[in-house]
């Protein structure tokens, strides 16, 4: 491999990328607008759920039951039904989410000491929201109808019952259990993969439709220098997009970084050296632009949208799928992101996926060299 | 000593055969000129040179290095123009120069000096910031000659350097490839332009993937002395074809520009039997005279005689 030539390909591609200004702006600007919009609008947290009251029964206790609705900040009050029609139409048309309806005899089955009954309509339509609303729900009345017994053992007894067993729960890592601390550190994997794709993913096919790669193969350069000084010049972009989507998810989402700068400078390098071979390999096998981009997306795109475990949990996957996402080097920059983001662990946890993503850098390399060798024939 | 030499040749693409049995050497310092319609394998012939496309029998050498088992030493030492321009139209004059010398890795001490050759060559000193895009047909050309040669290579495989270059850019450009040749390059150049044929030391005509007839112009145009050729102007030149077929003598009638070109026998014994005939179908006779056949000539007798061979 000759330093020269493979500098002399990398300022070639920095000329190009300065000169198309508008491409570049779209590199630096993409990340960005991606994790601005994908880190607000995946937000898996169920709060505020849009709630309808319909109290038939008009007592003291039906409206200290729907206070305690009204002041739970997961539960939003959005109107008051005088009859099931209304129930019904507000969650045809997706104005509320939940219906509490409170029977006509509450106060006074509670009253007698009988079991008051509560009836909650879901919309389940989607389900994860729904199941989630109906959880925060069922705790609500659950708790409530607790304290009302041991109230009214209170008056009976005079003796303070305590619920059989209290769990005292404390979360780790994310303490206040907000999605977007969740989402942001993997958001910013997903986005590097794309972009790193993206910005590879033309380089040669352009150079076989313009005519110039003719022009380059009758000359000594080698295609791994060709590969490598490809990688260089686009690396300097993709640096550029890390450092934005971390400034990003630091200081717009405010993740907490725990871990290491360091580490995480340093994996997000190696990753994007694989991503960008990546965009490289794929230019190499298309033989257009058209085809080169749009298979770089997908190959990029879906893989670490879907199979990184970056919103949608490896755990709970069916098992194919599982061994699947074993290859997705996305996975692994997701772990370690997440990891060092939330956890602050270091390289003594981390060691096997930063190896893992420099040993798939290694191998799409010597793809991506092959690939282009083939061509030469 | 041989630049090129290329023995029994063959490249397939499937069942179409490209390059069929190519033989044919080319001494140091000579302008050898490729010369046939498109699609008769004078690129894919370059191609197999250059090392871009592996022969599927036969084989050849260039600089001494052999085309299918060398193709890295091969590229060191040759300079190829491709067919389409082939230079980076974003980047600069400059900056296309300077990513070929890094590319050719010419030595450190050289650049300058070859930067400073190729912009005065190409007659691009003024405008070396220019982006290359904006340049006419005629100085890119230069400049993707000038890029081609960065590194000084003995031979220079130059694949139809002219098309779409208007006249007086085609002149410019055989000045420099006969400076190049003067200096002791091999030039190796395709064109499919017959009055460029005149410029090359020697010539090689393909057709259908055959090497149909190989020579100095001269001999090439000595080659078609058995038959005169005579330029005849008349006053209906689709009457006179149709009159003068099957005449004794005349052995073919084929448009050319205003006038007609005849190949005939003997000049002086069949001018009066042509006369005569014109005459008695009333078509008047505006010129008629011998003439020495000019390499186009030559080369529709050469591919008329190669299809009546095929028949």
């Amino acid at each position: 491999m000759s330093y020269r030539r493979m500098r002399a390909i990398c300022v070639k591609e920095l000329h190009h990328i300065v000169r198309d200004a508008r491409s570049l702006a779209l590199a630096l600007l993409l990340p960005v607008l991606m994790l601005l919009l994908f880190g607000f609008a995946l937000s898996l947290d169920v709060d505020r759920i849009p709630t309808m009251i319909y109290d038939q029964d008009h007592s003291a206790a039906s409206r200290d039951l729907v206070k305690q609705f009204s002041a739970s900040r997961f539960f939003q009050i959005r109107g008051m039904a005088t009859d099931y029609a209304t129930v019904e139409r507000g969650i045809d048309r997706s104005q509320v989410l939940l219906a509490v309806v409170i029977p006509v005899n509450y106060a006074r089955d509670l009253a007698a000491g009988r079991d008051a009954q509560v009836q909650l309509l879901l919309d389940g339509s989607d389900s994860n929201t729904a199941s989630i609303a109906l959880g925060y729900s069922e705790t609500l009345v659950r708790n409530y109808s607790l304290a009302l017994r041991a109230e009214a053992m209170n008056r009976r007894g005079g003796q303070t019952l305590a619920p059989p067993v209290d769990a005292r729960l404390r979360v780790w890592y994310n303490n206040s259990l907000e999605s977007k601390n969740y989402v942001v550190p993997g958001l910013i994997a997903v986005v590097l993969q794309i972009i790193a794709a993206l910005l590879t993913s033309l380089t040669i096919a352009r150079e076989w439709e313009m005519g110039t790669m003719e022009q380059i193969l009758s000359t000594p350069l080698r295609p791994a220098e060709m590969v490598v000084g490809k990688m260089f010049a686009y690396f300097v972009v993709g640096v550029a997009d890390a450092a934005i989507s971390l400034l990003v998810g630091i200081f717009v989402f405010q993740v907490p970084l725990r871990g290491s700068l360091l580490l995480l400078a340093v994996s997000i390098c190696v990753f994007l050296c694989g991503a960008l071979f990546w965009g490289i390999f794929i230019s190499a096998a298309a033989k257009t632009q058209v085809a080169a981009y749009q298979g770089g997306i997908l190959s990029s795109f879906l893989p670490a949208f879907l199979l990184s475990g970056f919103i949608y949990s490896i755990e709970t996957m069916p098992w194919v799928i599982q061994v699947i996402t074993h290859i997705i080097p996305a996975r692994y920059v997701v772990t370690i992101l997440k990891g060092i983001f939330l956890k602050g662990v270091g390289l003594s946890v981390l060691w096997g996926e930063l190896a893992f993503l420099a040993l798939y850098a290694l191998i799409i390399f010597l793809l991506a060299t092959r690939k282009l060798n083939q061509k030469l024939v | 000593m041989k630049s090129v030499v290329i023995s029994d040749m063959v490249k397939r693409f499937g069942s179409f055969v490209a390059v069929d049995h190519v033989s044919l050497e080319v001494e140091k310092g000579e302008i050898f000129g490729f010369l046939g319609p498109n699609g008769a394998g004078k690129s894919t012939t370059i191609r197999m040179l250059c090392g871009l496309l592996t022969p599927t029998s036969g084989g050849g050498t260039v600089n001494d290095f052999d085309v299918s088992t060398q193709p890295e030493q091969i590229r060191r030492t040759i300079g190829y123009m491709s067919q389409k321009f082939s230079l980076y139209d974003d980047l600069t004059v400059e900056e296309n120069i300077d990513f070929f010398t890094g590319i050719y890795g010419v030595a450190k001490e050289k650049r300058a000096e070859r930067k400073q050759y190729v912009l005065e060559m190409a007659g691009l000193s003024e405008r070396r910031r220019a982006l290359t895009h904006t340049l006419s047909g005629g100085w890119k050309q230069r400049l993707a000659l000038g890029c081609a040669i960065l590194h000084d290579p003995p031979v220079l495989f130059l694949d139809e350097p002219t098309s779409g270059v208007d006249p007086l850019a085609r002149g410019a450009f055989w000045h420099l490839i006969h400076d190049l040749a003067e200096t002791g390059h091999t030039i190796f150049v395709s064109t499919h332009y017959m009055d460029e044929a005149e410029f090359c030391h020697r010539l090689a005509l393909m057709y259908r993937g055959k090497v149909i007839a190989l020579g100095t112009p001269q001999e090439l145009k000595a080659g078609l002395k058995e038959h005169s050729l005579l330029n005849l102007e008349s006053s209906d030149p689709l009457g006179t074809m149709r009159a003068l077929e099957g005449l004794e003598g005349v052995r073919d009638v084929a448009v050319f520009g205003g006038g007609l070109h005849l190949t005939v026998d003997d000049a002086e014994a069949t001018s009066p039997r042509v006369r005569q005939r014109l005459g008695k179908r009333g078509i008047e006779v505006r010129k008629l005279e011998e003439i020495q056949p000019s390499m186009e000539d030559v080369f529709v007798a050469l591919i008329e005689a190669e299809e009546r061979r095929a028949a």
